[in-house]
């Protein structure tokens, strides 16, 4: 590891303004991330499909695709990668920053925001800006697909009954002959404006190198 | 002996009277005073006989009276009525209550008994002894906030909450304990006598403390859940630290010579009694859970179960001197997840209530007795100590909080801040469980009249003082707030899906933290604990469960409108009613909803006619799509009463008026009116309806397993489906739906069936439902995304083109400007 080491030391200053991330968890997702790919710089699909703690979890895919994904990294860019060097994959885990103390309110909002986009990147897809029906219900069959016993038509239901919700939340005069295409960024943030984020959607990265064995918050 | 104890009844009875007098407008006044007049004059002759007790033999007695005989429980009912009164007289101005906690009046309350009793030379009921106090009144307390505690956001939390409850009040004790026996060297106070034990005993027992005024007014004004759990969980906790540290130093505190190694085997006797009361709790926990599964069969006894096993859990820790109040706690929280999906609807609301009902009515007992014992008793009052544990417990609180956020918040994701922190600190006030410690205290400490005394001065300060002031500052300085009212599929399906998603980084960057744990932990409940435990035991997941809710309170106001108060739904909701109700002043609206009934009262008759229209057609062409019709629009309701529960501030007026028992108010006084607009009542009280929740609601697991699953689990799939719905099955819904209830027959008698209430809708929606029926089998989904769209307007757009009175779906809009 020695080799890259200096390398890295190089770039690492670059990331922190970048990404907002201290030194030393930079350091550390380095190491996960070489860990994970295997020493080669660069991070495949399959890389990731084969971590064994991540193979139970419902919406695999979904996060696996997400890191491959340009939208999440702020370029204006559309389509996917095939593989991705440790910056974009940084990039992809900066969306998860728990706030600090001292984040004003302004740069709460923004993260929030960031983390919303990220969700919404999730569920669209083909990346046309609208989550269709068909790319909800694939998130909910994959939510619901853990307890075995409830069938593809609940999920079904679900998610329309839950797309239905949006569009009367925002489109209230809608005609009888309209048709509501897809959420939109705007309409999945109006949707989400009471469910708390910050306090949920982060991950704990370790400045430490060691302890990874902490619960509670 | 016995003429003291008729005397103490007739003084409890003349108070019960005095007090009922002010809330005469409740109607208990005029029943109350007759209580008196036939019991007192009976007092008197029962002295003539046991004056002579030798001259008795002669005839059979035509009248007797054997007033010591019922004397204890006679006077402990009394006690609890005159409570109650008083509970009952603050909601009548319920304005009071929101500015002055209710902990606050009933010691007041008790204040006024208290300096009645004093006048006519009474003594208070010896009714606290230290047994009666930990056997009887201590577990509903600790069981009603163990059972009602959020589950979800304690575990979030445990490790902050821990910390503050088990960390601060040893920190408390000791700080307070300590510096108070400083203060005992000061020759000019003379308390040198005070030991350290004792003063460590004495600090401990002010260490407890009991924010529930302050959780009510955190309530209100929502604050971030972080704040509200943690200060609900160190209440609930360090009860458990107050009472194991209270009897090691009652111990100690009796001992002549403190050696060093009974510090080291106080340490090892405090984590045996706090693990080993957590141990008790979770079996017995399960055991209950377990037994749950086995009383399909027999519902009258599964509420008793509940308490039984949770009693049983308190007595055993007990028995083994471990902590019992760490074993009730447990075992509520265990049992309670398990538990309200094997057990019925109606068994999950009476376990509810009566859990709160006890709860309440303890606390209101002791904070009454409080009061009472202020005036009554003999004070040693001595400035010195009493004005130093003041400034202590303020000061060591707000020390503790300081230095304990500091400790903690690098381990916290989101950090306590500053305005937290001031919350934290300020809402530690000291209560019902403080003062029963004291108030028990063997006879055999020296100063236990000072520390009754001080104790008292440390409650009233803190609950008058900082009770008060505490929804103002906080207000003032804006602490952080959640939205913890949301509750909308979409929410749902996201707080699951970021789950999943952190769940899968953690797994990705190596790190586990809390979403690990929890994602290994549900796995093992949902492939090993729920298959034992309970009955149907299909993993369910919370957006399911959500969604089976909104469908089952759907289900059950329709039955509520129609069938009065027979539901579950309505003591489900009264619980937490009451609370969002007396922000609501209610005369001012009075009015409008009079002007409402007529409106309602001339659509209606306009209804009637096109009901019967439907009714006929109905026969004539039994057609799929008209149940699946009704469907449908339950579902658009349920969304649309949804949206609607996030705009609480309007809310509630209708809620108010539309959720009233039969028999109260506006109720009573428009009976028939209520009866036959069941179609108006259940839009309106659906839109209510999830407003009507407040913290303790909402961990609720939603359907208690016997009533839900087949049913709606049924609708739920047939709503997509276009052919598989006929109308036998949605009427078996709706049957099964009331079977628990009485009122099926009732029904029937008023009403000729419970669906005509939904012709008038299809009848109205027949031209979209004949469009959608052309189209294409094969663009099923494209249909029905189209129709949902479709469904929707009606509710909210297309009231200007239909004939609004017909449709009382669509005459919703109309009604809500008016509130």
């Amino acid at each position: 590891m020695g080799a890259t080491q200096t390398h890295s030391e190089y770039q690492y200053e670059n990331m922190v303004g970048k990404t907002g991330f201290s030194t030393e968890q930079i350091k550390n997702l380095h190491m996960r991330f070489q860990q994970l790919c295997g020493n080669e710089k660069t991070l495949r699909k399959e890389h990731l499909e084969n971590i064994p703690t991540l193979a139970d979890n419902p919406i695999k895919t979904e996060i696996i695709k997400a890191f491959f994904d340009k939208r999440n990294q702020h370029n204006n860019e559309l389509g996917s990668y095939e593989e991705i060097g440790f910056e974009e994959f940084l990039m992809v885990m900066s969306h998860f920053r728990p706030p600090s103390i001292k984040t004003s309110a302004e740069e709460k909002a923004a993260m929030r925001k960031r983390k919303v986009r990220f969700l919404f990147n999730m569920h669209d897809t083909d990346g046309d800006g609208k989550i269709t029906l068909e790319e909800y219900r694939k998130i909910v069959e994959g939510l619901l697909s853990e307890s075995e016993s409830i069938g593809q038509e609940v999920a079904r239901a679900i998610a329309d009954a839950a797309m239905l919700e949006v569009a009367s939340t925002n489109v209230p005069n809608m005609g009888p002959d309209d048709f509501y295409e897809g959420i939109t960024l705007e309409h999945f943030e109006q949707i989400l404006k009471d469910l708390e984020m910050e306090s949920r959607m982060y991950v704990r990265f370790l400045d430490m190198n060691t302890a990874n064995l902490r619960c509670g918050k | 002996m016995n003429y003291s104890s008729t005397k103490r009844a007739l003084a409890v009875l003349i108070t019960c009277i005095f007090l009922s007098l002010p809330y005469g407008c409740n109607g208990e006044a005029p029943h109350k005073p007759s209580a008196g007049a036939t019991i007192l004059p009976q007092t008197k002759p029962d002295n003539g006989p046991q004056a002579y007790p030798e001259d008795v033999p002669s005839n059979l007695p035509v009248f007797t009276m054997d007033y010591p005989r019922i004397q204890i429980p006679f006077e402990i009912t009394l006690w609890m009525l005159l409570a109650s009164f008083a509970k009952i007289g603050f909601h009548v101005y319920h304005k009071i209550t929101i500015w002055v906690p209710e902990s606050c009046l009933l010691i007041s309350i008790g204040l006024i008994v208290g300096a009645i009793m004093h006048s006519v030379l009474e003594e208070p009921p010896a009714v606290l002894s230290s047994n009666v106090f930990f056997l009887y009144m201590l577990p509903p307390i600790v069981l009603d906030s163990g059972y009602f505690m959020p589950t979800r956001l304690f575990f979030e939390n445990v490790g902050t909450v821990m910390w503050f409850a088990v960390v601060g009040t040893l920190w408390n004790s000791i700080g307070i304990g300590v510096s108070l026996f400083a203060i005992c060297h000061i020759e000019a106070f003379g308390v040198q006598d005070i030991n350290l034990q004792e003063n460590l005993l004495f600090a401990a027992i002010i260490s407890a403390v009991d924010p529930v005024a302050v959780l009510s007014v955190f309530e209100d004004i929502s604050v971030n859940e972080q704040l509200y759990i943690v200060v609900f969980g160190e209440c609930l906790f360090s009860d458990a630290v107050t009472v194991v540290l209270y009897s090691m130093f009652t111990f100690v505190a009796e001992m002549e010579v403190v050696e060093p190694e009974d510090v080291f085997l106080g340490v090892a006797r405090f984590l045996v009694v706090g693990l080993g009361g957590m141990g008790f709790g979770v079996l017995f926990g399960f055991v209950a859970a377990f037994t749950t599964r086995f009383t399909s069969k027999v519902r009258e006894i599964e509420p008793l179960l509940i308490f039984m096993f949770s009693y049983l859990a308190y007595l055993v820790a007990e028995l083994f001197a471990i902590s019992s109040i760490m074993a009730i706690v447990c075992c509520a929280l265990t049992m309670k997840y398990y538990v309200e999906e094997n057990v019925s609807q109606r068994s999950s609301t009476t376990i509810r209530h009566v859990v709160k009902m006890l709860g309440s009515i303890s606390e209101t007992l002791i904070f009454f007795f409080l009061g009472v014992v202020t005036i009554t008793t003999e004070h040693e009052w001595n400035w010195g100590y009493i004005l130093f544990t003041l400034l202590f417990t303020f000061l060591w609180r707000g020390l503790g909080v300081l230095v304990l956020t500091l400790i903690i918040n690098p381990f916290r994701t989101i950090p306590f801040n500053m305005k937290d922190q001031f919350g934290l600190a300020y809402g530690g006030l000291r209560g019902a469980i403080s003062f029963a410690l004291a108030f028990t205290l063997p006879d055999s400490i020296g100063r236990k009249q000072l520390f009754i005394t001080a104790t008292i001065a440390v409650i009233l300060f803190t609950v008058f003082l900082q009770g008060i002031s505490i929804r103002p500052l906080i207000e003032l300085i804006n602490v952080r707030r959640t939205n913890r009212d949301v509750e909308t599929i979409n929410v749902e399906i996201h707080s699951r899906l970021m789950e999943h998603t952190m769940a899968g980084i953690e797994d990705l960057c190596g790190q586990w933290s809390h979403f690990y744990w929890k994602d290994k932990f549900m796995k093992f409940n949902n492939r090993i604990l729920r298959r034992i435990l309970i009955r149907d035991s299909r993993a369910e997941s919370s957006i399911v469960a959500l969604y089976k809710k909104l469908e089952l309170q759907n289900a059950m106001e329709i039955l509520d409108t129609v069938s009065g108060d027979i539901s579950a739904a309505p003591s489900l909701v009264s619980l937490q009613g009451e609370k969002k109700e007396s922000t609501n002043p209610k005369k001012t609206f009075m009015a409008e909803d009079l002007k409402n009934m007529h409106d309602l009262l001339s659509k209606n008759m306009y209804k009637i006619r096109q009901r019967t229209v439907a009714f006929t057609s109905k026969h004539a062409l039994p057609n799929d799509d008209q149940p699946r019709e009704i469907l449908i629009r339950r579902h658009a309701n349920i969304r649309r009463s949804l949206r609607h529960g996030s705009f609480q501030s309007t809310i509630p007026r209708s809620q108010k008026y539309f959720s009233l028992p039969t028999g109260q108010n506006l109720g009573s006084k428009y009976p028939s009116v209520r009866r036959r607009y069941a179609d108006d009542h259940e839009t309106m009280s659906e839109v209510a309806y999830p407003t009507r929740r407040s913290r303790f609601n909402q961990p609720k697991r939603s359907s208690s397993g016997a009533m839900m699953p087949l049913h709606t689990l049924e609708t739920l799939k047939e709503v997509p489906s276009t052919d598989v719905l006929n109308e036998s099955q949605s009427e078996s819904f709706s049957k099964d739906q009331c079977k628990p209830q009485t009122g099926s027959s009732y029904r029937d008698s008023r009403f000729p069936t419970h669906r005509r209430h939904f012709n008038p809708p299809f009848d109205n929606n027949n031209g979209s439902a004949d469009d959608l029926r052309n189209e294409d089998e094969a663009e099923e989904e494209q249909r029905r995304r189209h129709r949902g769209a479709l469904r929707l307007p009606p509710s909210w757009a297309a009231e200007p083109r239909d004939n609004a009175p017909r449709n009382p779906l669509l005459r919703r809009p109309q009604w809500n400007p008016k509130k």
